[in-house]
């Protein structure tokens, strides 16, 4: 196994993702993950110090919309795909933990 | 301004404040899609496949809501830089995509400062662009959070832009904390980017409050306050907060840092749930969305088209009147500092027009009221034309229906009572008045004010309210002073 990642990494990652992951699983993408860091660290090990940062692939910047009101959706189409409406809103469970 | 006495603190001990703004822009949309940022309206109307975070939407970015970003940057006196968006990512219902769309380490603007009235220099870290998350209402547990049986949302608000902005933590008491959010409430209505209602929840404030030994400059765990609605509420929360903690030091403890609620009508703060983990917002920046490049063009138009701020109008009022900086305060933000400036480009006396302003044209609409007419009134009133009291007569007239301060002051037979006319009537009324001028002259101070009052109220009857109360009281307190004053006059 890598030292790139720890197992604990994995299960750390994948809570904050809300991913159920059993132990197999945990082993198999720690591996996996693993392994991408390596390639993360092969690019890192290239001499860059000439390169800008970019922080998209795409030669564009401000790209604007007109702030003109556009139609919204009809809410009974998405509060029928709910899985659960109320009053004209979304139901969900008692929130566990507080907002950001 | 009406300063509230700023609350004191167990002696030895002192506050350490940062605020978070957020404020919601007045964009016709919202900040990714076309959805209409309308507030109050039918829950879930103003939503689509963009701010519902479908898969396959892309957002593309408001035009009008980078430009008062960057407009409100340049009154904050930031530096406006090249900024990337970013997404933090965390899950709760309010936010559809899972992710909330900010700025992280390139924000819009940086390092700029708020001065308030008082000349306290307040810092200001960063002002961000971030999107609006939906609003949560909790059922069942009397609506608090943490004991509600479930919650409905409403993502009409999801996606509306917002700037947040992040002061440094250099508020040293609450009474600059209160002028500080007031005096960005003034800068966001100065340059119309929002309307910054605390009460609708267009601006909202957090607090992280934490206290230290006085002289001291470390920066001890803090905590933030949320719920906060009103200024008064910050007030409050704060100096709860602030006792809170000092009295776990003294008690040998320590604050843990954590996030609490304020409730209002209970007077106090509650610690909301841990939040292990939650700060792990594995921030990245957003693919979908390019770089914000603002060109040197772009701000300078927006520093040129930048309206008088209150700081600025301030600082104008003060070099043109000397008056106090609390008065310059209250003119500035009652919109009265360009008559002002105007009556004393005028030629008016700078004093009277502080004066006549503050106490007798404290009221909301003044628009009658032209910069010509005040100006020419304060004249009249500094050239003993008309007195004080018939100055306000005509001023309470102007307020009312507007016109010509001279054409007033005459249809009102306000005629120049002259120095030595007064003289020779007050000088009659003491010698038709042996006894009450005695009582004057010799009485103890109760009496002496009393007498004042009846030869004042004699002298008004006389002149049908025409003469100055002041100059009356002189010329007795004169008269009362001099060698014969048993016999006063000739
Ligand atoms: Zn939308």
């Amino acid at each position: 196994m890598s030292d790139r990642i720890t197992r604990d990494e994995v299960v750390h990652v994948a809570r904050l993702a809300r991913l159920e992951l059993g132990p197999d699983e945990i082993d198999a993408f720690t591996e996996q993950l693993a392994r991408v860091l390596e390639h993360a660290a092969d690019i890192e090990s290239l001499d860059v110090d000439d390169v800008p940062p970019t922080s998209h692939p795409l030669p564009l910047v401000n790209v604007f919309r007109t702030d003109e009101v556009r139609a919204s959706i009809d809410r009974r189409e998405v509060l029928a795909q709910a899985p659960w409406a109320e009053s004209d809103m979304f139901r969900v469970p008692p929130v566990l933990g507080e907002e950001p | 301004m009406s300063w509230s006495i700023e609350p004191t603190l167990p002696e030895g001990w002192e506050l350490v404040v940062g605020l978070e703004v957020h404020v919601e822009l007045s964009t016709a949309t919202k900040l990714f899609c076309g959805c209409a940022n309308r507030f109050g309206s039918e829950p879930n109307t103003n939503i689509c496949p963009v701010c519902l975070g479908l898969p396959g939407s892309l957002p593309v970015i408001n035009g009008t809501a980078v430009k008062y970003a960057m407009q409100l940057g340049r009154a904050l006196l930031c530096d406006v830089k090249p900024a990337v968006m970013a997404r933090k990512n965390y899950f709760y219902p309010d936010m559809p995509k899972d992710y909330q769309t900010t700025q992280y380490e390139q924000p819009t603007n940086s390092d700029g400062e708020v001065v308030l009235p008082d000349g306290f220099t307040v810092g200001i870290e960063r002002a961000h662009i971030e999107e609006d998350t939906g609003k949560s209402t909790h059922i069942g547990g009397g609506g608090r959070i943490n004991e509600a049986i479930y919650s409905l949302v409403d993502y009409n608000r999801a996606g509306v832009p917002l700037i947040e902005i992040v002061s440094r933590p250099c508020l040293d008491t609450i009474d600059h904390a209160k002028a500080y959010v007031s005096g960005l409430r003034d800068i966001l209505l100065a340059i119309g980017v929002s309307d910054a209602r605390m009460e609708e929840g267009s601006m909202r404030v957090d607090a992280n409050v934490s206290v230290r030994p006085v002289g001291s400059d470390e920066l001890r765990t803090r905590c933030e306050l949320k719920n906060i609605n009103s200024i008064r509420s910050m007030a409050r929360a704060i100096e709860y907060e602030a006792r809170r903690q000092i009295d776990l030091y003294t008690s040998g403890e320590r604050p843990r840092q954590e996030t609490r609620h304020w409730d209002e009508a209970a007077g106090r703060s509650t610690p909301g749930r841990s939040k292990e983990n939650l700060d792990d917002y594995r921030f990245f920046q957003e693919p979908d969305l390019v770089p914000l490049v603002p060109t040197a063009e772009e701000i300078a138009a927006i520093d040129a088209a930048m309206p008088a701020l209150p700081a600025a109008r301030r600082a104008a009022l003060v070099e043109a009147s000397s008056a106090d900086a609390d008065v310059v305060a209250t003119l500035v933000e009652r919109g009265q500092d360009a008559l002002a400036l105007a009556a004393i480009g005028r030629g008016a006396d700078a004093d009277k027009v502080v004066t006549r302003l503050r106490h007798d044209l404290a009221v909301d609409d003044f628009s009658k009221v032209s910069a010509e007419s005040f100006a020419a009134l304060i004249v009249m009133e500094t050239s003993g034309d008309l007195t004080a009291t018939q100055a306000k007569q005509v001023l309470a007239e102007l307020v009312d229906s507007g016109g010509d301060p001279r054409s007033i002051a005459a249809e009102r037979g306000f005629e120049a009572m002259h120095d030595d006319e007064l003289a020779d009537l007050v000088d009659r009324l003491i010698a038709d008045n042996p006894d009450e001028w005695q009582r004057f002259v010799g009485g103890h101070e109760g009496d002496r004010k009393k007498m004042q009052g009846f030869f004042i109220g004699q002298i008004m009857r006389a002149t049908k309210g025409q003469a100055d109360g002041r100059a009356v009281a002189d010329l007795l307190a004169q008269r009362g002073r001099s060698p014969a004053n048993g016999s006063p006059g000739t």
